[in-house]
């Protein structure tokens, strides 16, 4: 439990705690500076300070912080994923999500819900059992369950789809959960402050200075800063950071928009997801439904949402839930994902001596966020990335070694 | 509705076309490094801008070029291949359309 609860209850007065400090202007020099204040920028600098003792650096948010992809997405957090090297790695992402309420001193509200992918056809059904064979050899707790078992789970779900494609069974992964995301970038963020790192919202990075194939200083919109090591982890934003490097990569920028219903009574407990209908879908803490699709069909630099969408995502949604009918959408939003083509992220060292990438996290980021952070601070402290995210380092492409994730990717892209 | 324009078939609704990625043109495999290679297999112009792109018209089966602006989702003209290799491809540019998301297409 979080122990401030307890001691705000006893107290008389409760002052509006600041999660971290208001700073305009960033010093001349730091060792590390961070690009993007969004859940992966902040954790790197919280383990950066908590696990190797570096606190002389700076966070650069050109927004505000958590107003990203880390507060744009979905919430779910899974590790069900298809290549060992990947179950590993998110495995090891859920188990610090696990215990990081009580690490970061806040409720994340996070929820062990269990995390049914629907198969609608026998292809489907063969990519869940390998899903599950490779999930269980490596220890994670995934098997594929017959349509008895969703109906036990989910009795509003209409098993035949409105006949359009009758589920076969699922893929069952009982540590899927959701979490409050913008409070996992809000608690980072003040674990990092905590330690002595400094984040600086409004702050455009402009260009990256590189010199002898060594980073040296960055220009911002807030002045010019020294330093030697600097870690790119902008999601969406990531061509416009690395063309200014001049690191060319595969990444390509797709919106993927989502978008919730008015608020309910609890009714749906489990996480649901189906590649067919490019639905996926849980209830939050609030009532809503929280539901996302694909990718946008095409490249486009914009957090712009369209109808197209809405309309596509609820007709699935009523063919498995006919009877959501009434019930009124009411937000809808985007972010941009930066896709890679092997559905697995990009991260680790570069070509350019003290520029690091935690990048190409497209549609999967957010149940990455402390692994990522965790090994990127590693990474930069070391100048050598950790074993566990070697099968996502850049130069897999050039080695033609991708890290096929796109059958895990929650819904068919 | 949202619209782009084949240069066979006129202005047509969105949810009739793909997108078919950035038009590229490839190394001479013959002569270019194994790196340089695998950059091409790979690698794209991801930065916001101008950019050649291939597009198809999925019921005629027609695939064209078109000129968007990735930031802005504006298309300032499309044609087929074989007219922009023709020197002046002035010719063929088409009035502006403003493109957006198709009905959802399962890729």
């Amino acid at each position: 439990m979080p122990f401030r609860l307890l001691k705000y209850a006893l107290k008389k007065e409760h002052p509006a705690p600041r999660f971290f400090k208001s700073l305009e202007t960033p010093k001349k020099s730091y060792d590390v500076v961070i690009i993007g204040g969004g859940g992966h920028g902040l954790a790197a600098a919280y383990y950066l300070a908590k696990d190797h003792g570096i606190t002389n650096v700076a966070v650069l948010e050109k927004g505000y912080i958590g107003g990203g992809n880390t507060g744009r997405n979905t919430t779910i957090v899974r590790s069900n994923y298809l290549t060992p090297e990947g179950v590993n790695f998110y495995d090891a992402s859920v188990k610090i999500y696990e215990g990081l309420s009580e690490e970061l001193d806040l409720n994340l509200f996070y929820s062990t819900r269990g995390h049914f992918t629907l198969a609608h056809t026998e292809s489907a059904m063969r990519t869940m059992r390998w899903r599950a064979e490779v999930n269980k050899h490596v220890g994670v707790e995934s098997r594929v369950v017959g349509p008895d078992e969703i109906a036990k789970a989910c009795p509003q779900l209409d098993l035949s789809c409105s006949g359009q494609a009758p589920i076969l069974g699922a893929l069952f992964h009982a540590p899927g959960s959701v979490a409050r995301h913008d409070g996992v970038a809000w608690g980072y963020a003040r674990g990092a402050d905590g330690y002595g790192a400094e984040i600086y919202q409004n702050t455009e990075v402009l260009s990256i200075d590189v010199k002898n194939g060594k980073v040296c200083g960055i220009k911002t919109n807030k002045g010019y800063i020294e330093t030697k090591q600097v870690l790119s982890a902008v999601a969406g934003f990531t061509p416009r950071i690395t063309e200014m490097v001049g690191l060319e990569t595969p990444i390509v920028i797709h919106p993927l928009q989502a978008c919730v219903t008015e608020p309910m009574k609890p009714w749906l407990d489990t996480i649901l997801v189906s590649g067919s209908l490019h639905v996926y879908v849980s209830q939050s803490s609030r009532g809503e439904l929280v539901m996302g699709s694909s990718l946008d069909p095409y490249e486009v630099h914009s957090t712009r949402s369209t109808l197209d969408f809405v309309e596509g995502l609820t007709s699935h949604m009523l063919d498995m839930f006919p009877f959501l009918s009434n019930v009124k959408v009411v937000r809808q939003w985007a972010g941009m994902a930066d896709m890679t083509p092997d559905f697995a992220p990009i991260m680790g060292k570069t070509p350019i001596e003290g520029f690091y990438l935690d990048a190409g996290w497209g549609t999967w980021g957010f149940k990455a966020t402390p692994i990522s952070g965790k090994t990127m601070a590693q990474t930069i402290a070391n100048d050598s990335a950790p074993d566990l995210i070697h099968t996502f380092r850049l130069s897999r492409f050039e080695d033609y070694e991708l890290t096929g994730e796109k059958g895990a990717a929650s819904v068919g892209h | 509705m949202k619209l782009l324009t084949c240069p066979v078939n006129g202005t047509r609704p969105l949810s009739e076309f793909i997108f078919g990625g950035e038009f590229r043109t490839a190394p001479d495999q013959n002569t270019c490094s194994d790196a340089d290679w695998a950059a091409y297999v790979h690698n794209r112009q991801g930065a916001p801008g101008d950019k050649k792109e291939w597009w198809y018209h999925s019921p005629s089966g027609t695939w064209f070029i078109a000129e968007r602006n990735t930031l802005t989702d504006k298309v300032s003209r499309t044609y087929l291949l074989a007219d922009a290799k023709k020197a002046d491809v002035k010719k063929v540019a088409v009035k502006k359309a403003v493109v957006k998301k198709p009905v959802k297409e399962s890729k």
